[in-house]
């Protein structure tokens, strides 16, 4: 497999080499020459055709090695291992086409699913929880899938860094660190979202500086090819994981820039500068949009079934799904009295308005039966719509039909039960100052606060209420609080069903706001569900409030412990990926502490020399030709890859919601490529300063090359991190791992 | 409003005779009636009582900001001689500006520190560009320091004007640095006097403010429970009467209470009591049914744990106390029960990730004791370090499964009391203040017997050492308690959102007299709101427009305009942006005096743009004077605005339901009118 890939990276190569030549223009528009090839005396490399021809090889090279790492021992450990089985069974649901429901956007999971097909998976295996061993089921072609995406990064960041420096050391050792580090290397291998999104970012990052390298041959082929490749890149980030905002605003930022500098640039006429903008917007907006919108159409064309996932979404949506209750279903379209009906609570995971025989206990409001929400269809669920002032049978054939429209008194019975909904001014079980809500009266026959305004909130379908499309709020009439649920879970009293109050306050929530979704009266005619399905936008927007509400939702507990941002550059703390006692194959999350604090030390170093350099020129100092070209490398090279580590670090410490060590990954792939770049201009400058050059270009070799043999000697000790050990635990001074445990907060 | 208005003008302008007169109508219009109403007005409940608390030198806590604006709430009553003993919590139950600022609340002391310091910037840049380093240079400098780290003082959120301030000082100084006239020494000097004024003078004020908030508030008071056993007893009063006089080290011995350090979501300690754990839970898994361990809210004589020798049977202190060092294998029994702490390999009843731990009951069924516990000190200094009484954060580590002793935060069903889960954690490797304990009453226990023990733990722990914890470690704890303290994001009948703000979609009503209609509301003058979010609207389009022109090198406004346009915006604008959007960010329950800061900087920029469209873009006379009509047209329409809502401003006057009506302009202001 690995020279096939070569052979492909090779051919994507050879399109970029067309503009190559005359990057280093971009890189410090006054300049001509090469940056590298003029500020390191090192006639030892020759001709230029004779560089090419390393670069090769080395990229070649580079591609083997990354391959070789991240495909040794793929198959172990034969068992579900961490989040695997979470994006294994969603992989499953697309081949078996179950609608499902999960917090990230559908194309990694698509993608997961589709070399899952491709390789032969059939898609029985439950991936119920970690530690099931796979047996005769093929996973490999979703792991190899995984691994292959997460092998390309290693190329990806070379070119990248060449293309940004054009030094083949820093290249080399952006590769070497990235090769190195288990804790990239182990996210590779499973079947997880992390390589595919790793491989989206990487992809728009390099085709970014490709593109960017083209600048001095606008609307030539390569120019557009790269500009495309850019969006459509983008458009995967975020079709895997929403995460992949960052690199778009990574990218927004450097398109920005670029048309600030077009746009200053007076011999370009306005016509010109006009057409830079809408190539831009239609390659990295229009685009994208589009791509991006595809996956969902694909996603639910595809999940077709009902499934896992229905509950999620509201009543219209279910009716698209084979296999639901709703699906083909066909009911009247307009609410009239005497209509047997269910109502549900627009908010997700609340449930239907519900009630059954049993009395709120002693002590808690007026001992009256108990209305809650329940998520479950059932036939407690059902209530009739009755007129507030007669409790004559509406369905009696001599009355005429009439419609219940927007502001209209209404009356709600309990169909099981017969009482009436109800509310008073006594405080709701479980939230303050919201009053109770009970089932009252006797076969129909209760009091005035049995009375509620039905009231319409979107208004488009006119004052009838539509079922499933309505948005309806009830308001009670005596003391004009709005029916709704609160959401917490009831004691046991309640059955653990969900509290229904009625508040006083009056702003629009979710919370309040309910619609219809059984419909049940013979003499209405029945109309096919299908009329009202929402169209694809609708579907769309509904999707994302969703998994929005469903990531906002997913908050740590104060007790628990939780990884905090500031772990993560430190290499604080890894995950468990498999196993915990010492006789199970364990296999551990950890980044290798040797990258790792480099990157951390190469970040401090450059934001030191960085702003040193910076102030220099601002102040005018003259600098020598060789120490300018590598202060502009540093600064607009270097430049981008720290806002690109900054852009996908620092958001997580405003986000509430629960975070994990894998989160970083992103950022470190900056990380790594900056520290490539760091110390290649280092040590360049170092040997530029040293009077001898002999002695200069030892110093550069014996520097460059101590670099990658630490970097490769770490990752001999740690690799059992990432290829899985057995026996005992580190914290056991027997175990071969004891002397490896830098940390105390290291756990294998 | 006047005075709001008119500021940039007269910054630029330097002195002339309408700052007199303008701060006239401003002080009049803030002053007027002042100490009307006589009774308690919305958050002056809180703020008040927080001011008594001051006169009594009573230590608290608010979550909203430091203390700066509390003290100066604070000394202003104890000029006005107020003595601190009323009670404040009966709510007797453009004007947002001038509401907010003639009650007792915080906002209108930041949003004058905040254009103060905004104020002092622009004057400070102005003799930057006669004389650097003058004593007027020194004075703004100082100044800008002062009046930012005062905003922060007051409320966090004054951070986002000092940070404004910092990055508009920023620029200039990288424009500064940029100056090839100037020498190195000189640049080094600006940079060094910049530095001192905007870094190290904010953050030395910053501290001196809870010097004073601590060294004034030195008695124990109702917030004490979320602070340290430490930081409690440093305060008068309070925990400190009880363990003035402890033995500071923890002996073999020693009869102790255990305070979790989390302590969330209640402060409590550590206990057991008689009852067991239900043979069966509700989910139908089984339990040890040994002896119920849990963490309790309240002192009580079941807390009480002695710390046993393994290898000894003797539950007293020998002479002379053998002291428990970090390492140490111990055992602890329940003072009430003589029951030894224990935890095994069965779920705990609400976490069944972890372990139960129970005080061990031997049914002689094939389930053996596991009560052995290492001591680990986490703050200790040496590996030998003997385990202090509240000094000492320990984490208490199960000898033979590695778990380590955790509140977990549930709360027990009924069978537990309702009191909190503890458990036995196996992520042990993992620190969380949730597995961290401290000593906090402490003393030798002297009884043999099981009889005479018990009534030796209901006495009071009394005995004789005084500790007093540094300023520094104080500080350091209040700071952090403050930032992470929650506020619960419950909702309120007033609180809005901050999309209704910038349409003036909500009002807070203040006050209502107690008979008759007259009220107070936070409102704002409607043409004002308006059209300073116009102005700020116009603003970005024609900052857009202009700059995009200037890059194709065409220059509208002349240089020296065209900077103060800038500046003016930077400030003006940037200061509104910063003291708006980051409430979208923000998760707590959000008022619509939270926008009156934002509201403040948008005022400013009112009149530049407005200068600014007479001076550039109204080119000819009559579109000049068309301009001056309309602007005398505007505000007329604002003091006529503020005419008729001034009753719901000062609530002077008691209207009548009609009137009331006809001045809810929108529906959903909450203007309150009496039944009939």
């Amino acid at each position: 497999m690995p020279p096939v890939v070569g052979g492909g990276l090779a051919g994507s190569e050879l399109r970029s080499r067309r503009c190559g030549p005359q990057t280093a223009t971009v890189v410090g528009p006054d300049k001509t020459a090469d940056p590298a090839a003029r500020s390191l005396k090192r006639p030892a490399w020759g001709s230029r055709h004779f560089e090419a021809a390393g670069r090769w090889a080395l990229l070649a090279l580079v591609t083997l090695l990354s391959f070789a790492t991240r495909f040794h021992r793929l198959d172990q450990p034969p068992h579900v291992c961490w989040d695997e089985t979470h994006f294994g069974k969603m992989g499953s649901y697309y081949i078996n086409r179950t609608f499902f429901f999960d917090v990230h956007p559908p194309l990694g999971k698509m993608l997961i699913g589709l070399a899952g097909y491709l390789s032969g998976y059939d898609g029985t295996f439950l991936f119920q929880k970690p530690g099931d061993k796979y047996e005769h089921h093929n996973y490999m072609g979703m792991r190899g899938f995984c691994a292959f995406l997460g092998s390309l990064l290693v190329p990806f960041a070379y070119l990248t860094v060449w293309e940004l420096s054009k030094s083949l050391p820093a290249a080399l050792l952006t590769a070497a660190l990235l090769t190195f580090d288990t804790g990239c290397l182990t996210l590779s291998q499973y079947i997880l979202l992390d390589p595919i999104l790793m491989f989206f970012i990487m992809a728009a990052m390099l085709s970014t500086v490709k593109y960017n390298s083209c600048a001095n041959r606008p609307f030539s082929a390569p120019w557009w090819f790269w500009l495309s490749l850019t969006g459509i890149n983008l458009a995967g980030a975020l079709g895997v994981k929403f995460v992949g905002l960052f690199i778009i605003l990574q990218v927004g930022w450097n398109t920005i820039s670029d048309l600030w500098h077009l746009f200053g640039d007076l011999s370009l006429s306005m016509v010109t500068v006009g057409k830079h903008l809408a190539a831009r917007v239609l390659c990295l907006i229009v685009l994208p949009l589009t791509l991006y919108t595809a996956t969902y159409a694909v996603h639910f064309t595809v999940l077709n079934k009902s499934g896992p996932g229905d509950g999620f979404f509201s009543s219209a949506f279910q009716s698209r799904l084979s296999g639901n209750n709703l699906h083909n279903a066909s009911i009247p379209e307009h609410l009239a009295y005497g209509s047997v009906i269910t109502v549900k609570n627009l908010r997700m995971a609340i449930g239907y308005l519900h009630s059954h025989r049993h009395l709120y206990p002693e002590g808690i409001g007026a001992r009256q039966q108990q209305v809650t929400t329940y998520l479950h269809k059932d036939y407690n669920n059902l209530w009739i719509i009755k007129k507030h002032n007669t409790n004559a049978d509406p369905l009696d054939p001599s009355f005429p039909v009439e419609f219940v429209r927007h502001g209209d008194i209404i009356r709600l019975e309990h169909k099981e039960t017969s009482r009436n909904l109800h509310s008073h001014y006594h405080e709701a079980p479980l939230t303050r100052k919201h009053y109770q809500v009970t089932g009252y009266g006797i076969n129909g026959t209760g009091d005035s606060n049995d009375f509620w305004r039905i009231e319409v909130v979107n208004r488009k379908f006119g004052n009838r209420i539509k079922v499933l499309r309505s948005r309806i709020r009830l308001i009670h009439l005596v003391t004009g609080c709005v029916l709704g649920s609160s959401g917490k879970v009831l004691p046991k009293w309640g059955w653990e069903q969900l509290e229904v109050t009625c508040t006083p306050y009056l702003k629009e929530t979710l919370n309040s706001i309910w619609n219809v979704e059984d419909h049940i009266n013979p003499k209405l005619p029945n109309i096919s569900l299908e009329v009202l399905q929402p169209s694809f936008p609708e579907v769309l927007l509904e999707s994302h409030m969703v998994m929005i509400r469903g990531n906002s939702g997913l908050k740590p507990k104060d007790n628990e412990f939780t990884s905090k941002p500031w772990h993560w550059p430190i290499n604080y703390q890894g995950l468990r990926f498999s196993g915990i006692n010492d006789t199970d194959f364990r296999v551990y999350l950890l980044g290798n502490p040797v990258v790792w604090w480099l990157n951390l030390l190469s970040i401090a170093l450059y934001l030191l020399l960085g702003s040193a350099i910076a102030i220099a020129v601002q102040r005018g100092a003259r600098l020598p030709a060789e120490v300018e070209g590598l202060s502009q490398v540093l600064l607009r090279g270097g430049g981008q890859l720290l806002l690109g580590w900054a852009l996908h670090y620092f958001p997580f410490f405003l986000m509430g919601r629960i975070l994990y060590f894998h989160h970083y990954f992103p950022a470190m792939l900056f990380s790594s490529m900056l520290t490539g770049i760091l110390w290649d201009t280092l040590l360049r400058l170092w040997a530029w300063s040293l009077a001898s050059s002999s002695l200069a270009r030892g110093l550069y070799v014996v520097g460059n090359l101590g670099l990658l043999l630490g970097t490769a000697y770490s990752f001999y000790l740690f690799h059992p991190l990432a290829y899985g050990m057995v026996g005992p635990l580190a914290q056991d001074p027997q175990s071969p791992m004891a002397g490896l445990r830098w940390l105390e907060s290291w756990d294998f | 409003m006047l005075g709001f208005l008119k500021h940039p003008v007269v910054v630029t302008a330097n002195i002339n005779l309408n700052v007199v007169a303008l701060t006239a109508v401003g002080l009049l219009s803030r002053l007027w009636q002042l100490s009307y109403p006589g009774a308690v007005v919305f958050d002056e409940v809180y703020y008040g009582q927080y001011i008594s608390f001051y006169m009594k030198r009573i230590f608290f806590l608010d979550g909203s900001g430091p203390p700066f604006g509390h003290m100066l709430l604070a000394l202003g009553g104890y000029l006005g001689g107020f003595d601190g003993n009323f009670l404040w919590n009966r709510i007797g139950a453009e004007n947002a500006l001038i509401t907010q600022s003639r009650l007792m609340l915080l906002e209108s002391v930041l949003i004058f520190f905040n254009l103060l310091a905004v104020l002092s910037y622009l004057k400070f840049s102005n003799s930057q560009k006669q004389r650097p380093f003058s004593p007027s240079w020194w004075f703004w400098l100082m100044l800008t320091g002062v009046a930012c780290s005062c905003a922060v003082g007051v409320k966090y959120v004054g951070v986002f004007t000092y940070l404004l301030v910092l990055a508009v000082a920023g620029v200039h100084a990288w424009h500064l640095i940029g100056d090839r006239t100037l020498s190195n020494v000189c640049v080094l000097g600006h940079l060094l006097a910049r530095a001192a004024a905007l870094l190290v003078t904010p953050a030395a004020t910053y501290v001196l403010f809870f010097y004073v908030h601590l060294s004034l508030a030195y008695r124990s008071g109702p917030h004490d429970q979320i602070m340290s056993s430490a930081f409690q007893a440093s305060l008068e009063g309070g925990l400190a009467r009880i363990t003035q006089g402890q033995p500071l080290e923890v002996a073999y011995g020693s009869q102790v209470t255990l305070k979790n350090v989390f302590g969330k979501p209640v402060p409590c300690w550590l206990h057991s009591h008689q009852s067991t754990y239900p043979v069966v839970y509700e989910s139908g898994r089984g339990s040890s049914h040994q002896q119920q361990v849990t963490c309790y809210p309240f002192k009580d004589v079941n807390n009480w744990w002695i710390v046993k020798d393994p290898g000894r049977h003797q539950l007293v202190v020998n002479n002379p106390p053998k002291p428990v060092r970090h390492g140490d294998v111990v055992q602890l029994v329940h003072g009430m029960t003589t029951r030894f702490l224990n935890t095994h390999d069965v779920a705990a009843p609400l976490s069944p990730h972890s372990q139960e731990v129970s005080c061990y009951v031997d049914y002689n069924i094939s389930m053996p004791a596991q009560n052995l516990w290492r001591l680990e000190i986490v703050n200790r200094d040496s590996d030998t370090e003997v385990w202090k009484t509240i000094l000492s954060e320990v984490r208490l580590v199960h000898v033979n499964t590695s778990t380590v002793l955790k509140l977990s935060g549930a709360h027990l069903p009924d069978w537990g009391f309702r009191q909190l889960e503890v458990v036995g954690e196996k992520m042990a490797r993992a620190y969380h203040e949730s597995t961290v304990w401290n000593v906090e009453e402490h003393r030798y226990g002297k009884s043999q017997e099981q009889k005479e023990r018990e009534v030796e733990l209901h006495s009071p722990a009394q005995m004789d050492v005084s500790r007093n914890l540094s300023f520094v470690a104080r500080f350091l704890e209040l700071q952090w308690r403050m930032l992470t303290a929650k506020s619960d994001g419950s909702e309120h009948k007033y609180s809005s959102s901050p999309l209704d703000w910038v349409t003036l979609d909500t009002s807070i009503a203040y006050w209502l007299h107690p008979r008759t209609s007259a009220q107070i509301h936070l409102l704002g003058n409607v043409v004002i709101w308006a059209s300073a979010g116009l102005a700020t609207v116009l603003y970005v389009l024609l900052f857009v427009w202009y700059l995009l022109r200037r890059r194709r090198k065409i220059c509208d406004l002349p240089e020296d305009s065209w900077l103060r346009w800038v500046l003016a915006g930077a400030l003006c604008a940037g200061g509104w942006a910063v003291n708006y959007l980051p409430f979208f960010l923000m998760e707590k329950t959000l008022f619509l005096y939270h926008y009156l800061p934002a509201l403040a900087f948008q005022i400013l920029l009112l009149p530049v743009v407005l200068e600014h469209i007479s001076d550039h873009l109204c080119r000819t006379q009559l579109l000049r004077s068309l301009f001056s009509a309309l602007l005398v047209a505007w505000y007329s329409c604002a003091c006529h605005v503020f005419n008729a809502l001034r009753p719901l401003t000062y609530g002077d006057r008691s209207l009548s339901p009609s009137e009331l009506k006809a001045l809810r302009w929108k529906d959903s202001w909450d203007i309150l009118i009496r039944k009939q």
